[in-house]
């Protein structure tokens, strides 16, 4: 697994990257009562907005790690945004996004230097 | 800029509160059971806010009571004259222009008003009533904690430490040693504040914390607890631009200072307020109930179906109770009606929403 400074997690899943957000960032927003994803077959570039979570308290955006195709999104927290506070790591993925070379993941932090961050 | 701390603040610091800045205090916005948590605690149980945050006042008649009342409403478009001994109402400061200066409640104490008002404007509502009550009153400003004890077992919590706060009705003010006890407060719920010295809040906060019905909660809900009640949030849903009757807030202006009544007008912003009672405002303050689960905050612009604008959202979010996004705004007189389908423009897309009478939660007030 590897982490953004933005506290997205991304995960390898064959040929595509799979993003969500960390326990420490689901904390930090609280109670996710809203999520809106993106629409299938986006083409996006790294720092886009492309999903927006609005919590009990404020609305926060998450960005597009990596420039690539979202394939997929997880409708499940559509229905269920609270899924993000329950297993941000697992069931509560956002959206996976096909992109040209996997080695772009080469620049992001993995779990030790993210920890170290979030200290 | 210099926060201010609460004089309970290692209190809250201990029990895990994040705190954050809010008119000028340090203040916990949740605690680590959380926003939702929280909100839900406090509708089923009971909840401990700290609001020593709020200005309290004593306003000392340098005559009669009656003299200071009559006084006192010419700031306001409500009823004080009428206020019996141990009971207590809500009021509106209002500007030359029928604006709103701060909402607050008074209560009368016999031989004198004790006034609590908000935060944000202590200092201003301070220079306000010195300015025009000095001759006739002396305004004391007090450095006395404020503690909310709220929800359907707040009675049953307090009444082990303040076994006569049991008999208090909605709205009834009472003395219990150092403790100044209202039955009223924010949330829509039954409860209490309560006013003592700083010196006496930690151990009273800790006595109920320790209750199992009882737990700590934050600013956050307080907010979503007040907006589930439908009750204004002074800056935001009502302001210096706002009239009472536009924030629909006439049930405070009774018959007596309506024209016709015994003391009609005689109050800042009489022009304004008493034609907009016969005519009707332009606008309304209106609930709303957004279709889908996309929460309208506050500044959410409105229109109607054909896109003409119509207002904006003044306070909006996500209401545990409810299940479901709510919002209170500002809208065209002309689609104030419950049922009407209006559109808030959020993040650039045009979204149903439904005006929808308040509260969203119904209040249980023990009347």
């Amino acid at each position: 697994m590897k982490y953004t400074k933005d506290h997205e997690w991304l995960r390898v899943e064959g040929d595509l990257i799979v993003v969500g957000i960390t326990e420490h960032a689901a904390t930090q927003l609280g109670d996710v009562v809203f999520v809106e994803l993106p629409e299938i077959e986006t083409m996006v570039t790294a720092g886009d907005e492309v999903v927006v979570i609005e919590s009990v308290k404020a609305a926060s955006d998450i960005l597009a790690p990596v420039d690539g195709e979202i394939v997929a999104v997880n409708d499940l927290l559509s229905d269920s945004p609270g899924l993000v506070n329950e297993d941000p790591t697992g069931a509560a993925w956002f959206f996976k996004v096909k992109v040209d070379d996997l080695s772009v993941l080469d620049d992001f932090m993995d779990e030790d230097e993210y920890a170290e961050m979030i200290e | 800029m210099n926060l201010s701390r609460l004089g309970l603040h290692d209190l809250h610091q201990s029990l895990g509160g994040k705190m954050v800045p809010f008119a000028g205090y340090e203040m916990p916005v949740q605690y680590p059971t959380g926003v939702m948590k929280e909100h839900l605690h406090t509708r089923t149980a009971a909840g401990l806010f700290d609001v020593s945050h709020m200005g309290q006042i004593i306003l000392r008649p340098r005559d009669t009571m009656q003299e200071l009342a009559l006084a006192f409403e010419s700031l306001m478009p409500v009823d004080v004259a009428g206020l019996a001994e141990g009971r207590q109402r809500y009021g509106l400061l209002t500007n030359d222009t029928g604006g709103i200066l701060d909402d607050l409640m008074f209560a009368n104490r016999g031989d004198h008003l004790f006034v609590v008002v908000n935060a944000a404007c202590k200092a201003a509502d301070l220079a306000h009533l010195a300015d025009h009550l000095a001759g006739v009153a002396e305004v004391e400003p007090l450095d006395r904690a404020l503690l909310a004890l709220q929800g359907p077992q707040a009675e049953t919590a307090l009444a082990r430490v303040v076994p006569g706060v049991a008999a208090m009705r909605f709205m009834d003010v009472g003395i219990f040693g150092d403790l100044w006890v209202s039955r009223s407060g924010y949330t829509g719920e039954d409860g209490f504040e309560i006013s003592l010295p700083q010196s006496k809040a930690e151990a009273l906060a800790r006595a109920l914390l320790d209750m199992p019905e009882v737990l700590p909660i934050g600013l956050g809900a307080r907010d979503s607890l007040r907006l589930e009640a439908g009750l204004c949030l002074y800056g935001h849903d009502i302001t210096d631009r706002t009239s009472p009757v536009e924030a629909g807030l006439t049930w405070a202006i009774p018959k007596v200072r309506r024209a016709g009544g015994e003391r009609a007008g005689g109050f800042a912003g009489e022009a304004r307020i008493l034609h907009e009672l016969a005519e009707g405002p332009e606008r309304r303050r209106v609930g709303l109930r957004p279709d889908g689960r996309a929460p309208m905050r506050e500044g959410t612009a409105l229109f109607d179906e054909n896109g003409t604008p119509l207002g904006e959202v003044t306070s909006g979010g996500f209401g545990p109770s409810v299940g479901a996004p709510i919002a209170m705004g500002y809208v065209a007189a002309g689609h104030a009606t419950p049922g009407t389908t209006i559109e808030g423009d959020v993040r650039g897309k045009r979204l149903p929403a439904t005006i929808c009478p308040l509260p969203f939660h119904p209040t249980t007030y023990k009347r």
